[in-house]
């Protein structure tokens, strides 16, 4: 029995290269700034649907939210193995907290109609929230299964699956359809296909087209991916962006390292005798 | 999706897995306590498994003034549709102004869920929570008493503080082991109210069939003082020097993720954003650079002693005591001191 799988990818910041340079005055950060990656536990949901894809048959389609720059997490999927790639893009979709892109992921989900596992990453390093899976899980009406880490084993109407529960692991069987976030992968994930790159390396979303002749061009050759709008996917505009979202960021303040209290410590018998005395003084020790 | 319900109760989440409470679910009573005190309502707690009302003195003790209890045979292992139903149905009858829950992997699989169909906010991962009046920048409405959720968010390089104006409940996950587990007080009083709610048969659609869970070796969060090693270190023979620093000092050894990775010591001493979080009294850093991962998970603790060759590795800016220098040297004369002074 094939399935038929969706995979939840979003393009984020790659916040391990932050530096000063990437802070606005207003300590909130320039994105602009940072490397524009692949959110890397999305490429471990990627791999598990490629993986379920080989064992099985069925197919792999590529959803993701963003702006049109995020048509390069698309390509880097058709490299690697996915059959089919979606972006909506839309500003209205724009400042949506967990709970409205929950919200369009699953009115897109339902556009592309049927799929028997979505996949997506546990969370995402910009945000780092672990809810979009679960709330998306729940606007389709669909069971979850979270912290995924192999998929055992399929059935017309079940799969089984070992999954992280923080102090271990545990089997789990679900009916299908169900929403599974991926923590790890028992194998790595696969790289880009040399074949795969010649094919779509010219794939384009429209936003990235520059003349009509290019777009007719680009349908010709099947290099046309798809992007998407609200309407598109029939989404009700209260329940998206700033509008849908009840939380609301109300201040953001850069981490400055304090250094109150700071003591250099010489690393000699005195330097270190002087310290174990204050910690015993201010009964930390002792 | 609920209107603000000022007269609302504060309500914890009771996590437990066997008939075993969550140690979080204990710090997260404490904290609900002091924020009902300054709302002047009730605190409440809910408790869904399967033959877990004995559990509701401990949590009445913590600062419960009503735990209720919804007992199933259907919630005796966590999934997600049932937890999600009883959590549910309780806040759609007695509309909390504020849940919140442990930001443990079980909480952060059944909050967010729980959120989506109340269509309400959830703040994942809070490391404080206060409650202030604000005002709401746009409309300049002034808006009294919102709990302000407070979390590192971009990898921990900003702090945001995150409210929710009028979908009510406002909701939070908060970090394990930020908030101070506060004394029980055993003469405390308080009600246990036995609630039903259906669950029914098509909630069971994830049937847990076999679990397997790992025995801690060491109780990190229970320690009064940890010594951490690092990629530093180099080696799990050099580690030794790390248990015997820890071993005069009567703590307990913990790991950057370097010193884990690089198989110098076991998973479960990890500390950090994927490790476990800590605040003891004292934390000494030994050949950690001090990564924003790192620090996530250890920089409450009250005192940090960091040793390190680098002097502008990132962990001495929020060390007390810094020492500049190569372990294999400064070690031995920590050791050393705190021997002749017998502690
Ligand atoms: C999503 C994510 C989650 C993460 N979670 C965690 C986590 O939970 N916990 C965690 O710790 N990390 C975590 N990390 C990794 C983190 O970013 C760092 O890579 C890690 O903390 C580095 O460990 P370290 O400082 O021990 O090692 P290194 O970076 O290798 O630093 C070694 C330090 O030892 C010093 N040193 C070397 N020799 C000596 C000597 N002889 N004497 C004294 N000092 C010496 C060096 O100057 C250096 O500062 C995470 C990363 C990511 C991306």
């Amino acid at each position: 029995m094939a399935y038929n799988s969706i995979v939840c990818i979003k393009q984020v910041p790659d916040t391990a290269k932050i530096t000063a340079d990437a802070m606005t005055a207003e300590g909130t950060v320039n994105r602009a700034a940072l490397p524009a990656i692949f959110n890397p536990e999305d490429l471990y949901a990627l791999e598990a649907a490629l993986g379920v894809k080989e064992r099985f048959g069925g197919t792999v389609t590529v959803l993701s939210m963003g702006p049109p720059k995020a048509a390069s997490i698309l390509r880097d999927s058709l490299y690697r193995g996915a059959d089919r790639a979606i972006l909506i893009t839309d500003r209205r979709a724009a400042g949506s907290d967990t709970l409205a892109t929950g919200y369009i992921l699953a009115k897109a989900i339902e556009t592309i109609g049927s799929y028997d596992m979505i996949f997506c990453g546990r969370q995402a390093i910009d945000g780092d929230t672990a809810q979009v899976g679960p709330q998306c899980a729940e606007k389709l009406g669909i069971p979850q299964v979270t912290y995924l880490e192999e998929f055992l084993n399929g059935e017309a109407d079940r799969v089984r699956l070992r999954r992280n529960h923080g102090n271990g692991w545990e089997v789990v069987e679900s009916t299908l359809p169900v929403l599974i976030t991926v923590v790890s992968t028992p194998d790595a994930v696969r790289p880009w296909a040399a074949r795969r790159v010649m094919k779509y390396k010219k794939a384009r979303i429209p936003a990235e087209v520059i003349s009509p002749e290019e777009l007719e061009s680009l349908k010709a050759k099947g290099l046309l991916l798809e992007q998407w709008t609200m309407e598109d996917i029939h989404a009700d505009f209260d329940r998206c962006g700033l509008a849908g979202s009840p939380t609301k960021v109300y201040r953001i303040q850069s981490v400055v390292l304090t250094k109150e209290g700071f003591s250099k410590v010489e690393p000699t018998e005195d330097g270190i005798n002087g310290m174990i005395h204050e910690l015993i003084t201010d009964r930390t020790l002792g | 999706m609920t209107k603000p319900n000022r007269q609302g109760e504060v309500w914890v989440f009771a996590e437990q897995q066997d008939g075993q409470l969550h140690d979080v679910s204990l710090e997260l009573c404490g904290r609900a306590r002091l924020l009902a005190n300054q709302l002047g309502v009730t605190m409440g707690v809910i408790l869904p498994g399967n033959n877990v009302e004995s559990l509701a003195s401990t949590l009445i003790a913590h600062g419960a003034d009503n735990v209720y209890v919804v007992d199933c045979p259907r919630l005796a292992q966590f999934t997600t549709l049932p937890y999600a139903r009883a959590v549910c149905a309780l806040i759609d009858k007695y509309h909390p102004q504020i849940v919140i829950y442990g930001a443990t992997p079980l909480g952060r699989d059944l909050a967010p869920r729980v959120a989506s169909e109340m269509r309400s906010g959830m703040t994942a991962d809070c490391t404080d929570l206060q409650i202030e009046n604000v005002i709401d920048p746009k409309t300049k409405t002034e808006h009294e008493n919102l709990l302000l959720q407070i979390r590192p968010a971009f990898g921990g390089n900003i702090i945001a503080t995150i409210v929710n104006y009028d979908q009510w409940p406002q909701m939070a996950t908060v970090r394990e082991g930020v908030m101070p587990l506060l004394p029980a007080d055993a003469n405390r009083t308080g009600r246990v109210i036995r609630e039903n709610v259906e669950i029914s048969e098509a909630l069971m659609a994830v049937r847990v069939l076999e679990r397997h869970v790992e025995q801690r070796k060491v109780n990190l969060k229970a320690s009064r003082i940890i010594v951490a090693g690092g990629g530093g270190i180099g080696s799990r023979e050099n580690f030794e020097l790390i248990y015997e620093l820890a071993g005069v000092l009567g703590g307990v050894v913990g790991a950057s993720r370097a010193a884990v990775d690089s198989g110098f010591i076991g998973k479960e001493h990890q500390i950090g954003q994927t490790g476990t979080t800590v605040r003891p009294a004292l934390y000494v850093a030994v050949g950690i650079s001090g990564a924003i991962q790192h620090r996530a998970g250890m920089e409450e603790s009250a005192k940090i002693i960091a040793v390190n060759t680098d002097p502008e590795a990132p962990i001495f800016s929020i060390a007390h005591y810094g020492i500049v220098g190569d372990y294999a040297d400064v070690l031995p004369k920590m050791i050393k001191a705190i021997r002749t002074r017998n502690l």
